[in-house]
């Protein structure tokens, strides 16, 4: 995967918003954003409500996955492109999710919401609705996602990349500061973590940093390429963003992403933590 | 907006303000708020620590702690950066008016 592959500029979106095969899709945490005005022609996920079991701590099952893009039009031979709030974080996530259940052509929009708006291009509120398809997924690709035992061994043997503010990795804040910080997990990092936030990979408008910039801010921080990497943050959205920089930009196929994150890790009853306070 | 709680000055009922350090405010222009503006908060390395879009009324709000912030403000009408001192958790009201 590379670049050119895997995100789009908003320029190219607005050139693709009506080819046939290409589906915009918003995804929000808190999806009144699309209720208040999208993308035309996007179609809507809440990475919550559709995209996570509503007992269990897990993502649906594949067939409940195929069900609801089959109810949301999108076809496994279209050309997905995912954009959001929060800096892209809820996109890259479904991103990472998309190719969990093996989608071939997904692409992130550059910037998300965020540089759309700053840019002052159009949004609207119209409904969206397309015909109903046959959505075909695949089984859960493991290779991207990592799972806690395979976390606690690493310590010490793979690159973890704790991608969190330095205020959530030092153990000064729980969640990050937009949230109440009154949280049940204990603060800190996972032993031998690199602290690397996700967004030093970033511009201020949310666009990301060229390949070489991304790349030099690993080195800088000692991630060695060689070994295998886990990224973590807090829920795995955040850190979604960084496996999207690294695996997807940057083309290194040897990084997982931990789900379970820090809310899962900082709950376990006696692993390993680090804090600096 | 996404991925924060409605940014009202009204606070949840379950937020203990003697634990939360809560920088909050109104993004304005001209007298006027201005909604849908990104605000940010820097640590005071200037890190990246949250950022939230303030509401149809402009506010925004942070739970951070005690200590030094920087809050930058984007908007496609203007922006702004500005310095906190948050001394002790409790409420730090920060206006921010956008140039």
């Amino acid at each position: 995967m590379s670049r050119s592959e895997a995100l789009v500029t908003a320029d190219w979106a607005e050139e693709h918003l009506n080819t046939p095969g290409v589906v915009l899709v918003e995804v929000d945490e808190d999806t009144s954003a699309y209720d208040g005005g999208h993308i035309a022609g996007a179609v809507k996920l809440d990475w919550k409500k559709d995209l996570q079991d509503s007992v269990i701590r897990d993502f649906v099952s594949k067939e409940k996955f195929e069900a609801l893009l089959s109810s949301k039009g999108v076809s496994d031979g279209d050309t997905v492109v995912l954009y959001g709030g929060n800096n892209n974080w809820f996109a890259a996530y479904a991103y990472w999710y998309f190719k969990l259940y093996g989608h071939g052509d997904v692409k992130l929009l550059d910037g998300g919401r965020k540089k759309w708006e700053l840019d002052g291009r159009e949004l609207s509120k119209d409904e969206v609705s397309r015909p109903a398809t046959n959505y075909k997924a695949k089984d859960q690709d493991t290779s991207i996602r990592a799972f806690r035992d395979e976390v606690i061994a690493s310590i010490g043997n793979k690159n973890l990349l704790d991608i969190r503010s330095p205020d959530e990795f030092a153990g000064r804040l729980l969640a990050p500061a937009h949230l109440p910080q009154e949280q049940s997990q204990r603060a800190g990092h996972i032993p031998t973590a690199v602290n690397v936030p996700w967004s030093k990979t970033a511009n201020e408008d949310g666009t990301f940093k060229t390949d070489e910039q991304i790349k030099a801010l690993y080195d800088e921080a000692g991630l060695d390429w060689s070994k295998d990497t886990i990224a973590y943050c807090r829920i795995g959205e955040r850190s979604s963003h960084s496996w999207f920089a690294i695996h997807e930009l940057l083309g290194q196929s040897n990084i997982k992403n931990y789900d379970g994150s820090w809310t899962e890790y900082g709950s376990l009853v006696g692993v390993p933590i680090e804090k600096d306070v | 907006m996404c991925g924060a709680p409605a940014q009202t000055p009204t606070l949840p009922a379950h937020v203990d303000i003697t634990k939360e350090t809560v920088i909050y405010g109104v993004v304005s222009k001209d007298d006027a708020p201005v909604p849908a503006a990104y605000v940010r908060l820097l640590d005071s390395s200037g890190e990246f620590t949250a950022e939230v879009v303030t509401s149809a009324t402009g506010d925004y709000r942070f739970f951070a702690r005690p200590g030094q912030w920087t809050l930058s403000v984007l908007h496609n009408s203007g922006s702004s950066r500005q310095a906190v001192q948050a001394d002790a958790p409790g409420l730090v009201e920060v206006p921010i008016a956008l140039s």
